[in-house]
């Protein structure tokens, strides 16, 4: 067994550890999705024990289990509490998951993004269950007045052999939640795992089926108004004037007027970015009548920066990779002079578009202020910083501000932004009235913080023998310089050179799935396919034979290099037997691979393209993940798939472009995203079983199928695929 | 503003709204009903799906002054106790990621079965193709519809 000291952190744990004597008492969540399904209800305990604040037992031995972190989609409100779960001992099907309220004192980083719930939370979910399986059986011990090494735990029981002893946690948790908190507990062998590793479905799936209210936008309150919001109609333009007047007097509209969301003195946070501070609010009784007053709404705008364009852009970007970087990113041997010793040179420049987030479920907000206390309840990513600025925003302590955190319908990184909470605020304490902010595709579409525009330069120079001996990127993207500059092929190349350049832009962008990644993956991979080709080598072997160089001989100090190669390699070669690679392309099948490291975890692809009909279409795809313990199988699974789906999708058909400033797409008949036609026919996904303590999984399966796609695309078109979508290039899937 | 008699799920309910009002927005703010999605408002993404009589239509673009005598089903009405066929297959199959589009796509997918009790992987590509998943689910709505299609042929 592993002894783990509970101090390990404080701020995570033991704070809430040392009030659970103290009887700490934590609410049903609102969440209706949390109550038990019918089954369950014959079975609700009388009474409740708080054991500490990640759980608490019932009298009959139900457990209730908070999942501290937002969910979006990725599956942590059934995967956290597993893992609490497990360090407990308790059955699953005995188990109720609720979500956790916001309190960052209690709970470490609750915010979804980054693949970093699982891998953050690892630690402090297995001492949440393990210290309280530690305290029941210390009060089995105490109950009983044997030796608390000799009892065991098993599924919810309790039992001590040699004095014929045994006991429910629900006939312990009353004298449990007494009990002292331990300084050190002990966690189980990984392979002495019940419930992680297992496919557990998603709790709830129940609800998500028969429809129930789990969203922001469903939220329904008692006086409860609705709110849209008018935004400037190009990036460059802000608000000059309106003629509410006529709007005003449309049936059911309540109110029309401008909203300042921010204030000069307003202490903004990371997660404000992309703000648009002034904006025209429109507050009615249904949706459908501020629908309407929107329409016949006349709004001016002024010019206040430049109207940019897409063409300008691509410009401003290409004219960026003509120049040089006085400091590059790094820099290993000399690029330079392997070049002129080089026996082929090879030069590939690769470009995406911006992209929007797209949710399903539009961005929206419940939020009710007073002058007493402001409460809010909606889909976000960063609810503890929504919180900070709603406090200087609103001029209130955070302790009068509560947020609950509803499921969300779809993230993408679009909801770690949240200024649409602030919007709703501001408009709430205009009305004096609750509100329910909703935004229509449009307004979400084109209200920006998109993915960057990004292009990528690469050169790379062979000797005679076909060996890497030069590698040089520079990398471009709008308000972001691309590069990860240390990931591979750094350290396994002599002569390196990255250099990487931001261009300015009034189009506001952000975190997209897989931030840098979801392009410059698709490029990289695609790239060391050219020139494996180049090489003569297979493009399996050719990328081996590089990691090979990083394992045994490192270029540059092994420390900088941000990947482990033996990682790397592995999943590669996974998938290379999986698929059954043999380097050879059989007759109406077109095959690529790819592999790519990012957000902690390592993926190999392999993507087969039948070639019969009259466009290609994705019939298979092989991925194996280095993610180290799988919590739950069945959703890892799904993570992937969806993570490869979204990746062939965006590269293929996916883009937003710009005019005078002016959004070119505003909702889905103009701008395309995959739909299941166009879906891969199968997927397949192989984790590697080491048992490293576990990474993320919401990010790492869609960078690389975007090379693997484009890899294979060359294979059955005989064309290199270089800009995104590539649909524009003429290649069509599905 | 005028009156309507709408029976949805079984239930005959009132509502007094201008007759403009799309089906989607009936049924979310008078009714109550959210579990059927706002997605696009263009009848692109399918999240709005309910049934009109047998048929699945896009609520968004339903008027309500268009409904008249037909009776609409919508997902809280697919079956008493989430137990039809399809929501079964769903379960099963742990289909969705963030769940947001699912209604539209279960409610599509069972008025499809209903038309086609065995179709084949080309059939129900091209009766789902109306419906957006962006967590990109498809794979598993094709099986759990395959599976579903076997549940209640069975």
């Amino acid at each position: 067994m592993t002894l783990i000291k509970t101090t390990y952190n404080r701020r995570s744990f033991l704070k809430s550890g040392s009030l659970a004597g103290g009887g700490m008492i934590l609410g049903f969540s609102w969440l209706a999705s949390c109550k038990p399904t019918p089954e369950q209800v014959s079975n609700i305990p009388k009474e409740w024990f708080d054991i500490n604040s990640f759980l608490k037992i019932g009298d009959n031995g139900m457990v209730t289990i908070m999942s501290p972190n937002p969910e979006i989609g990725q599956n942590v409100k059934t995967s956290m509490p597993m893992i609490v779960a497990d360090e407990l001992g308790v059955d699953w099907k005995n188990v109720i998951v609720e979500q956790a309220p916001l309190n960052t004192d209690i709970f470490q980083r609750q915010l979804a993004g980054g693949s970093q719930s699982i891998r953050v939370g690892w630690s402090g979910l297995r001492m949440a269950g393990a210290t309280a399986k530690h305290m029941l059986v210390a009060a089995a011990a105490d109950t009983w007045q044997v030796d608390a090494s000799e009892i065991t735990v098993d599924a919810g029981v309790i039992s001590h052999t040699a004095s014929n002893n045994s006991a429910g946690f629900g006939d312990m948790a009353s004298k449990a939640a007494t009990m002292p908190v331990p300084e050190e507990v002990k966690l189980k062998e990984t392979n002495d795992f019940d419930i992680i590793g297992t496919d557990r479905r998603n709790v709830d799936g129940p609800n998500i089926i028969t429809g129930k209210p789990l969203f922001g936008i469903d939220i329904q309150e008692e006086g409860m108004m609705i709110a849209m919001i008018i935004h400037p109609p190009a990036f460059g333009m802000t608000y000059k004037s309106m003629n509410a007047d006529t709007v005003k007097s449309m049936p059911g509209i309540k109110d029309v007027f401008p909203i300042d969301v921010y204030k000069d003195d307003t202490e903004k946070q990371w997660s404000d970015a992309g703000s648009i501070d002034k904006l025209v609010a429109i507050v009615g009784e249904s949706t459908w009548q501020c629908m309407q007053a929107k329409k016949a709404l006349n709004v001016e705008w002024e010019e206040s920066s430049a109207l940019e364009s897409t063409e300008g852009h691509d410009e401003a970007l290409t004219k960026l990779l003509n120049t040089s970087s006085k400091q590059p990113a790094r820099k290993d041997g000399n690029v330079a002079s392997a070049f002129k010793k080089a026996d082929k040179v090879i030069e590939r420049t690769y470009s995406a578009p911006f992209l929007a987030h797209n949710t399903m479920e539009p961005m929206n907000f419940y939020a009710d202020v007073t002058a007493e206390r402001a409460l809010f309840n909606g889909p976000i990513q960063t609810p503890e910083f929504l919180e900070k600025t709603l406090a200087s925003r609103l001029g209130m302590p955070v302790e009068k501000i509560d947020i609950k955190m509803s499921r969300m319908g779809g993230g993408f990184g679009r909801r770690l932004y949240g200024t649409f909470g602030v919007e709703a605020a501001v408009i709430s304490q205009h009305m004096k009235a609750p509100i329910k902010l909703v935004y229509t595709r449009e307004d979400d579409m084109t209200q920006g913080t998109y993915r960057p525009t990004y292009k990528v330069k690469y050169k790379a120079g062979l000797d005679k023998e076909g060996n890497l001996i030069a590698w040089h990127v520079k990398g471009a993207g709008s308000n972001d310089d691309l590069l990860f500059e240390n990931r591979f092929p750094a350290g396994a190349v002599d002569n390196y050179l990255a250099e990487k350049f931001s261009l300015e832009t009034n189009v506001t962008t952000g975190a997209w799935r897989a931030p840098r990644s979801n392009f410059v993956a698709g490029a990289e991979q695609a790239f060391l396919d050219e020139v494996a080709e180049a090489a003569g080598k297979d493009p399996i072997e050719f990328r081996l034979e590089l990691f090979d160089r990083a394992i045994k001989n490192p270029v540059g100090e092994p420390e900088k290099n941000d990947y482990d190669p033996v990682r790397y390699a592995g999943v590669l070669k996974l998938v290379r037997e999986k698929a059954g690679w043999d380097g050879s392309q059989k007759n109406g099948v077109a095959r690529g691979v790819s592999a790519y490291y990012c957000h902690n975890s390592y993926v190999a692809q392999v993507l087969d393209l039948a070639t019969d009909k009259k466009s290609p279409k994705v019939t298979k795809v092989w991925c194996a993940v280095d993610c180290g313990i799988v919590i739950n199988p069945m959703a890892a699974k799904n993570q992937i798939e969806g993570g490869i789906i979204d990746g062939i999708g965006h590269a293929t058909y996916s883009e937003m472009t710009f005019e005078d400033g002016k959004p070119q797409h505003k909702n889905f008949d103009t701008y395309r995203l995959i739909r299941h036609k166009e879906a891969p026919k199968e997927i397949e996904s192989f984790f590697v079983d080491n048992g490293i303590d576990p990474t993320g999984l919401g990010e790492p399966s869609l960078p690389p199928i975007i090379g693997a796609l484009a890899n294979a695309l060359y294979k059955a078109t005989g064309k290199r695929h270089y800009n995104q979508p590539f649909i524009t290039e003429k290649s069509v899937i599905g | 503003m005028a009156n309507f008699s709408l029976k949805v799920n079984g239930k005959t309910q009132e509502v007094d709204v201008d007759p403009t009002t799309p089906m989607l927005w009936v049924l979310r703010d008078h009714l109550k009903l959210v579990g059927t999605k706002f997605g696009c408002g263009i009848a692109q993404c399918g999240a709005c799906t309910v049934h009109l009589g047998d048929n699945a239509v896009r609520s968004c673009q339903l008027p309500v002054s268009a409904v008249g005598e037909q009776s609409i089903t919508t997902i809280e009405g697919l079956s008493e106790n989430g137990d039809h066929p399809v929501q079964k297959a769903w379960l099963e199959e742990d289909v969705y990621q963030c769940g947001y589009c699912q209604a539209g796509q279960i409610m599509n997918a069972s008025a499809f079965l209903k038309r086609n009790p065995n179709p084949t992987d080309t059939e129900i590509e091209d009766a789902m193709n109306g419906n957006i998943c962006r967590c990109g689910t498809y794979t598993r709505i094709k099986k759990a519809i395959k599976n579903a299609s076997s549940i209640s042929n069975a």
